[in-house]
């Protein structure tokens, strides 16, 4: 631009020296033909869709901090004596894991902000994990075809959460050791095999020496070997889907309208690897996260009062500490279920359940088309509710695990807040989801009024008889494409109930599956309405025509209000 | 399909087509494209700035400096906040200055390309499925059932020595019935290591205590017990003494001499998971886990009255020794840590060694 004439690459001086070698890598690699078809991809534009960004960038901040960390830190629960230049622990023994992290805080320059930087991202992966899957979800993104980078997206979240485990339980100080504690208490509550499992983990009674050394090996080298596999295999899925858009006028199912990778996308995506790493580097200089050094180093008959675990576990920590005490014997063994079912079985049953639900909203919708184009949240009132429901069931969780801190703060009954929550666990979701749903259903209603009556003018009719209404406009046609292009069609739920029977009395072998099927649907579609017909969208323009303009002149300026209900000029949709 | 429901499925309004396209300030006003230009690049150039002052910051601030140092508070890390600040403030003008590049100057022209069906086409299909006949075919896998399940036997043998290597990633399960805690081994306070005498109590108090082994040295002034041996051992065998007074202890049967005057002693290790139990209500003898808070009754034999613990508190019976200090009369009748399956065959077994003394 800044430039008249643009000179071509290869025939640019530099471009001419450059030929060579990149026709020798050429006749090697293939490179043209690999470039040919991706170079200039085309993604389409979203601010939800920098969600995901932001884990993966995040991911690439832990693997370069992680890899300075490993520098100096020495994964061993060997005793050593303190001799480092933090006057309060001076000559306290603790295991070397402690020594070497208090090292990297105090001695090794820039060690303390590095270590900071690599935390919060860690905790910034994992937010943004949990905010890029309620996008893909609420928007039901993970449809056909994608279901399957839905079910490695879920595993990403698994494993990024026991990486971060991993890591903050790396140190050997006293909150790390009592956390490694809580999940000998986990291990061994594992029914028959508990006790075993729990030796081979520590490598003999807790805590031994093994422990540590192989939660390293974890978190540097085996999780981190699957997370990249995984995230590399869910890049190359979202490059070959090519990424879902929201509807719009020239935006269809069958094509998808944005910036080519290159330019626009390689910068915009790169300078926002900057933009992350260099919000992160902010916050290791400006806040504080896990001082170590005001623990101390791990001692199995000390314990801090408020101990937390990070902020991703503390769904998991309220549902440990709410649980009613369970236990029982049989068989001569004994089962600890108070243990074993909220901290075991519950992440099992919710990774399960968030792999299955494409599947299970399939089986239910029964739709087999691919869908490229992304829903209003609205538009799956049950969907909505679902998932309303089980962030409900999260925060209420997260209420429980910081019962502790909310009873200091706020003043109140410990006992009191445990019993909210076991109360609450189960009467909040269902409030949370009945009271989604009809949110979802009036809104659905209103989208179709704005189709079918127009939006709201802000303009004033005063009739001869001295009547006051306001007038109606028709939306522009590219937000009524927008608000129906997306939007399914009904089943006719009634006409397809199925009969015990045949007409001739032979009876039906399926109908047993196919009830159930039928009351899934009535209940998933169940309240939902129905975008406008061809029909009612001619009657409404009918009833419309004219609408726009106005009776008096007005000045020149006045354009009405716009849909948003901002006066000014709509044309600029 | 009927006529109306023909008409229903029908999309009721057509596609419109991509709206106009609109032009930015920096394409029409050649003074603006200047000015954006200017902005983006004085960006990049403080970058460097930055980072060069991340370097000057490196050499040039002691290590033990220390800025926003008020009153009573440490102060925040000069070097910490100097490093943040300088390379996070360089990557962040990196990244908004690409990122208007791309915005205000690159070519903004949105571009329509079509989808595929993510599937395979039919002829793709037919040629896979050749190839794959082929490969069956002329291995002869099918033909030769013998090669086939030798191989897959041979494959399911490999797994074998992969399980049976991992063997000894650690012993079998052991020592979850007994602690460091032996007759006459006297009671001590966890931080001195001094004995403690029952006249050193007074009534509501709590002492967190140790086994007196943990303090104790050989020749060479060298303690029994440290590094992992001494935390696998303190994991077990951590204990409080409390006294309250004697009226309001309510023993169960047998354990009505396991005390001294009111002075009880309890292991320091939940029944839940494992956490060392320390939030005394002394009002009310309850003693509270900071982790899970399993709150547990001392006065009456340790019996869990909140929270998800599912065994009561083990208690430790003592009695004073020739010296009157407290010791321990036996090792804990009841197991110690958390619940593992074995629990309830290992009970008995002590139990039989106690002589059903509960």
């Amino acid at each position: 631009m800044a430039t008249d004439t643009y000179t071509r690459i290869e025939d640019s001086a530099a471009g001419q020296k450059l030929a060579g070698p990149v026709g020798w890598l050429d006749d090697r690699l293939g490179l043209a033909a690999a470039g040919k078809k991706n170079l200039r991809k085309v993604f389409p534009e979203h601010w939800s869709f920098m969600l995901g960004e932001i884990a993966l960038w995040s991911f690439v901040v832990l693997l370069l901090t992680g890899v300075f960390l490993t520098l100096w830190f020495v994964p061993s629960m060997a005793e050593v004596t303190y001799r480092g230049s933090y006057a309060p622990l001076y000559g306290i023994d603790m295991s070397e894991a402690y020594a070497t992290t208090l090292n990297i805080s105090f001695e090794v320059r820039g060690g303390l902000l590095i270590r900071q930087i690599h935390h919060w991202a860690a905790a910034m992966f994992i937010a943004a994990m949990f905010a890029h899957m309620l996008r893909v979800y609420f928007t039901g993104a993970y449809r056909k075809p994608r279901e399957i980078n839905w079910l490695i997206g879920v595993g990403l979240l698994g494993l990024g959460t026991i990486a971060g485990f991993s890591g903050y339980s790396l140190p050997d100080d006293l909150l790390s050791g009592t956390g490694l504690r809580f999940v000998n208490g986990l291990v061994r509550s594992i029914p028959l095999v508990g006790s075993y499992i729990e030796f081979f983990v520590f490598g003999g009674e807790f805590p031994g020496t093994m422990i540590i050394p192989r939660l390293y090996m974890a978190h540097i080298l085996l999780i981190p070997a699957i997370l990249l596999g995984l995230i590399g295999a869910h890049m190359l899925l979202l490059v070959y889907h090519k990424h879902t858009q929201w509807p719009g006028p020239g935006r269809t199912n069958d094509n998808v309208v944005g910036y080519p990778m290159l330019p626009v996308y390689m910068a915009k995506a790169g300078g926002f690897f900057f933009v992350v790493f260099g919000f992160l580097a902010l916050m290791g200089a400006l806040i504080q996260i896990n001082p170590v050094w005001v623990y101390g180093p791990y001692n199995p008959a000390e314990v801090t009062a408020g101990s937390q675990p990070d902020w991703y576990m503390g769904w998991v920590e309220g549902a440990v500490r709410v649980m009613p005490a369970l236990e029982s014997t049989f068989f001569n063994r004994t089962w600890t279920w108070s243990v074993f079912m909220p901290g075991v079985l519950l992440m099992g049953v919710l990774f399960t359940a968030l792999g299955l639900w494409p599947f299970i909203e399939r089986w239910i919708t029964g739709d087999d088309r691919e869908h490229h184009l992304l829903e209003r949240p609205r538009n799956a009132p049950v969907r909505t509710a679902l998932g309303a429901a089980a962030i409900s069931v999260y925060l209420v969780f997260l209420i429980g695990g910081g019962n502790d801190i909310i009873a200091i703060k706020f003043g109140m009954s410990l006992n009191a807040i445990t019993w909210f929550v076991r109360i609450g666990i189960i009467v909040v979701p269902i409030i949370v989801f009945m009271v989604t749903k009809r949110i979802c259903i009036a809104l659905q209603r209103k989208d179709n009024a704005d189709l079918t009556h127009g939006y709201e003018t802000g303009v004033i009719d005063r009739s001869p008889s001295g009547g006051y209404a306001e007038r109606h406009a028709p939306l522009p046609d590219g937000d009524q494409f927008a608000l129906t292009s997306a939007r399914e069609r009904l089943p006719q739920l009634e006409s397809e109930k199925p009969a015990a029977t045949d007409e001739g009395g032979v009876r039906n072998p399926k109908f047993r599956k196919q009830s159930l099927r039928h009351k899934a649907r009535e209940f998933y579609f169940d309240g939902s309405v129905d975008k406008p017909t061809s029909h009612e969208m001619d009657h409404a323009a009918e009833h419309l025509e004219g609408a726009g303009e106005h009776p008096v002149a007005q000045g020149e300026d006045f354009k009405g209000i716009s849909h948003w209900g901002v006066p000014g000029d709509h044309e600029d949709h | 399909m009927t006529d109306e429901l023909d008409l229903k499925a029908h999309d009721p309004i057509g596609d419109p087509g991509l709206p106009e396209h609109q032009w930015r300030p920096q394409d029409v006003d050649p003074k603006q494209e200047k000015r954006t230009e200017r902005h983006i690049a004085g960006m990049l150039g403080a970058a460097a700035l930055l980072f060069v002052g991340f370097c000057v910051a490196y050499f040039a601030i002691p290590i033990d400096a220390v800025v926003f140092k008020t009153g009573a508070t440490v102060g925040w890390s000069a070097q910490n906040f100097a490093f943040g600040m300088t390379l996070g403030g360089g990557l962040l003008l990196i990244g908004i200055a690409i990122i208007q590049w791309a915005k205000k100057l690159m070519g903004d022209h949105e571009i329509v390309e079509l989808r595929h069906a993510a599937g395979s086409e039919k002829d793709d299909i037919d040629a896979v499925l050749d190839d794959i006949n082929a490969g069956i075919e002329e291995s002869g896998i099918a033909r030769r059932p013998l090669i086939r399940n030798s191989l897959l036997g041979a494959m399911a043998a490999l797994g074998l020595p992969a399980i049976v290597l991992l063997r000894d990633m650690g012993p079998l399960p052991h020592g979850h019935t007994n602690t460091v805690w032996k007759k006459g081994m006297r009671v001590v306070n966890d931080v001195s290591g001094k004995p403690i005498k029952p006249s050193d109590l007074e009534v509501g108090q709590l002492v967190n205590a140790q086994p007196a082994v943990f303090f104790e040295t050989d020749e060479h002034g060298q303690h029994l017990y440290h590094g992992a041996e001494l935390h696998a051992a303190k994991a077990k065998a951590a204990a409080i003494v409390v006294r309250m007074r004697p009226e309001d202890i309510t023993p169960s049967a047998g354990r009505a001499n396991w005390g001294v005057d009111g002075i009880l002693c309890y292991s320091k290790i939940c029944t839940h998971v494992g956490c060392p139990i320390s939030l005394w209500e002394q009002q009310t003898h309850h003693l509270l886990c900071p982790c899970h808070q399993s709150t547990f009754d001392l006065a009456d034999n340790g019996k869990v009255i909140f929270g998800p613990a599912g065994r009561a508190l083990p208690q430790l019976p003592i009695s004073v020794d020739s010296e009157g200090y407290l010791v321990a009369v036996s090792d804990f009748p009841e197991i110690v840590t958390p619940s593992y399956p074995e629990l309830a065959r290992d009970q008995k077994k002590l139990d039989k060694k106690f002589g059903g003394n509960n």
